[in-house]
């Protein structure tokens, strides 16, 4: 097995294999929590978390797990950790554990922890492991902090729960745009962001599934 | 009785969408709805998973889990015993073995319907919108009778979102998108203007 370099282990998912952007993983309980940057911020500690630790849980038992009952290990494992960040949250943090809700306990079906245990950390070594669960997790986490920031910077005018551009229903300038904290919204700037991505990385651009032929001409019609 | 519960199966399908208003589901929501076809056998696949599901966890929260669920027993021990922290590690196992046991079942006796069904049951096992229904239907405090419907109608709003989605890519595939766009990032913006679209429905009250 050729040696995998540390820092491109760390530092590939950001940009270049985002998790969300390229790989389509995660995607599922990663945009409902990102109305406010304070929810948005936990999620992604307890995904840097989980990610880290099962990564490299899985990798230090890779040898011993049968292959056919491996999905079954490694959801385990995941899930046991997942059990660990909803427990010290709702002791914690009880009110940014209600606002969560559901989110919390979905970690354990986000595909981005199976996928990466399943992908990289069940054929590498425990410390490589837990190096691409940190990247990944970054790379998952840019893309909600960033559509978490604007969420809440134009839904609310406020950052972290501090007014940045004064609303008009407390005497500011600031109209307040009600879609971004509707769920279209996030959608939306996913999409924006994925094409600015690629915009300026246009290796990830995808290739079409069908080329379309250019019109004829009026000349070769008749 | 009837009302309350027509009234549920509206909301879980259009209001409160898995997919479109929960953001449930999404990976397979995106990577399986390039066809009509495949988008319908995964969200009848989806209805029926669920429809087991939600119910099967509500008995094991109302009978095992909950403070003092474990009276029947009769075990003086027993009694008070509060077991809902392991309520994650009990909803996974559940489905993971419920959808193992459809699986084996649809294979021995309908052989037609694991045909066109098999190979997204295992898909099912980690998609999200099946432990979020559950863990909706804990967080809500449904009824036996109640899980039941919420478990199908989430099921049905699934399905008509991935289906209507699909059906939209394939007439998306003749139109000319900006290159950075393509693929991902087109249906990402096609999915907000659906959930847009089924945001209309947020005042239906029956």
């Amino acid at each position: 097995m050729a040696q995998v370099k540390a820092k491109s282990v760390l530092f590939e998912p950001i940009f270049n294999n985002n998790p969300i952007a390229l790989q389509i993983l995660g995607i599922c309980s990663a945009l409902a929590i990102t109305t406010t940057m304070q929810t948005t911020l936990t999620m992604c500690l307890a995904v840097l978390f989980v990610m880290t630790l099962s990564n490299m849980f899985v990798s230090i038992i890779r040898n011993h797990i049968p292959s056919n009952i491996r999905i079954i290990v490694q959801m385990t494992i995941i899930t046991s950790l997942v059990i660990i960040v909803d427990q010290t949250l709702q002791a914690v943090a009880y009110d940014i554990s209600r606002q969560l809700s559901v989110f919390v306990g979905l970690i354990i079906t986000n595909c981005i922890i199976m996928g990466r245990a399943e992908a990289f950390a069940m054929s590498n070594s425990p410390g490589m492991a837990a190096l691409d669960g940190i990247g990944n997790a970054i790379g998952y986490s840019i893309v909600l902090i960033f559509v978490g920031v604007c969420r809440e910077l134009f839904g609310s005018g406020s950052l972290m729960g501090v007014n940045i551009l004064t609303p008009v229903t407390e005497g500011g300038w600031y109209q307040t745009n009600g879609l971004m904290l509707l769920p279209p919204s996030a959608f939306f700037l996913i999409g924006f962001f994925i094409w600015a991505l690629r915009a300026w990385r246009p290796a990830q651009v995808e290739e079409e599934q069908y080329r379309i032929a250019p019109n004829s001409r009026t000349s070769e019609a008749f | 009785m009837f009302e309350h519960y027509l009234s549920l199966f509206i909301r879980a399908v259009f209001v409160e969408n898995m997919a479109l208003a929960f953001f449930l589901g999404m990976c397979t929501f995106l990577a399986v709805s390039k066809k009509v076809e495949t988008a319908l056998g995964l969200g009848i696949a989806v209805v029926v998973v669920l429809t087991l599901t939600v119910p099967f966890n509500n008995l094991m929260l109302h009978q095992v889990l909950d403070e003092g669920a474990l009276a029947w027993t009769g075990i003086a021990a027993l009694e008070t015993v509060d077991l809902r922290f392991l309520g994650l590690m009990v909803y996974i196992g559940v489905i993971a073995a419920l959808v193992q046991i459809l699986e084996m079942t649809l294979d021995k006796y309908v052989p037609k319907l694991y045909n066109a069904l098999g190979i997204f049951l295992p898909l099912i096992t980690v998609n999200c919108a099946i432990l979020g229904a559950s863990l909706f239907m804990v967080e809500r405090h449904y009824e036996f009778g109640e899980s039941v419907v919420f478990g199908f109608g989430a099921g049905v709003g699934w399905a008509l979102a991935i289906v209507l989605l699909a059906a939209i890519r394939e007439k998306l595939k003749y139109s000319d998108v900006p290159d950075g766009l393509k693929g991902l990032g087109i249906t990402f913006i096609v999915v907000g203007l659906m959930s847009l679209g089924f945001m209309s429905f947020a005042g239906v009250q029956l």
